[in-house]
């Protein structure tokens, strides 16, 4: 059930991100550049998005289950610290230079772009290679403990 | 700076937007998390039994969108710019960075500054502040 549900979801966020022209890295692009001739598109795009987000995040926080029963996970984190910076520093440069962001990426492989496919690709990797060095710092090596 | 008016679509966007907020409100309230795209594809990489089946789906509906787009209207088609070589660093960036800053626009910039999260707000500045100078040095320093 939280399989069709999330099946849904996917399918109405990838369907707002083509009627809004997110899915289109030139005009994240013409967003992003400030300096340029300015298309301040994306600002209403997440107007659009907090605005509804809003109003569901202030009933989902009063619930412990959701409406499937599923269990409430909402981040409990309230640190900010050099991860999070850093992190988000690093993909707004790549998000910068190509105008792809996760979302957008996975609907214009569904487009059949072959550049999203590289983009996708590439982007899997890094996902990886963060898992990689994430688990060889937690677990210490075999005979080092 | 000046507006690029033709370009500018504040209807769509705001439409396309309020659709992207039903998508994430679905998500929290009928399965109780955070509609971040990055954090559901890199859960993925890290399998937990019986914990990838709605990441799967959520992923596919989001690939599957374009079809069903394409019932009702003709399909707009993406323009990208960047070349191969491009787009490779850009992915590598995005992958490394939405992991190791725990999200990217949809879990930070729409869910995360929806619920008032202060780590959100912080990390969705970093990456459009960061997004903002790297376009301004590709375009208008480098002339890319």
């Amino acid at each position: 059930m939280t399989a069709f549900a999330s099946l849904l979801a996917g399918l109405v966020f990838g369907l707002g991100l083509i009627v809004s022209g997110m899915a289109n890295p030139a005009k994240v692009l013409g967003f992003l550049d400030l300096a340029g001739h300015w298309d301040p598109s994306l600002a209403f795009v997440m107007a659009g998005a907090i605005a509804v987000g809003a109003i569901a995040f202030t009933v989902a926080h009063g619930r412990a289950v959701s409406f499937l029963g599923a269990e409430m996970r909402l981040p409990s984190a309230r640190h900010i610290d050099r991860r999070l910076v850093l992190g988000s520093v690093l993909f707004g440069i790549g998000w910068g230079v190509a105008g792809f962001c996760p979302g957008p990426a996975l609907v214009s492989l569904g487009m059949g772009e072959p550049k999203a496919l590289v983009f996708v690709a590439a982007m899997l990797v890094g996902m990886g290679a963060f898992e990689f060095f994430e688990r060889r710092k937690r677990a210490p090596a075999p005979h080092a403990a | 700076m000046s507006i690029d008016w033709n370009h500018f679509t504040p209807l769509a966007a705001m439409a396309g937007g309020v659709l992207i907020g039903i998508a994430a409100a679905m998500f929290v309230l009928l399965n109780g998390r955070i509609a971040g795209i990055s954090g559901v594809l890199g859960g993925l990489l890290r399998p937990v039994r019986g914990d990838s089946a709605w990441r799967m789906a959520f992923v596919l509906g989001l690939v599957g969108a374009p079809l069903v787009y394409l019932l009702f209207a003709a399909l707009p088609r993406p323009q990208i710019d960047a070349g191969y070589g491009a787009l490779i660093l850009a992915g590598l960036l995005v992958g490394v960075g939405t992991r190791y800053g725990s999200g990217c626009t949809s879990g930070h910039g729409v869910c995360g500054l929806s619920r008032l999260s202060p780590r959100s707000l912080v990390a969705t500045a970093a990456f459009m502040g960061a997004g903002f100078v790297t376009v301004f040095v590709t375009r208008h320093l480098l002339g890319i």
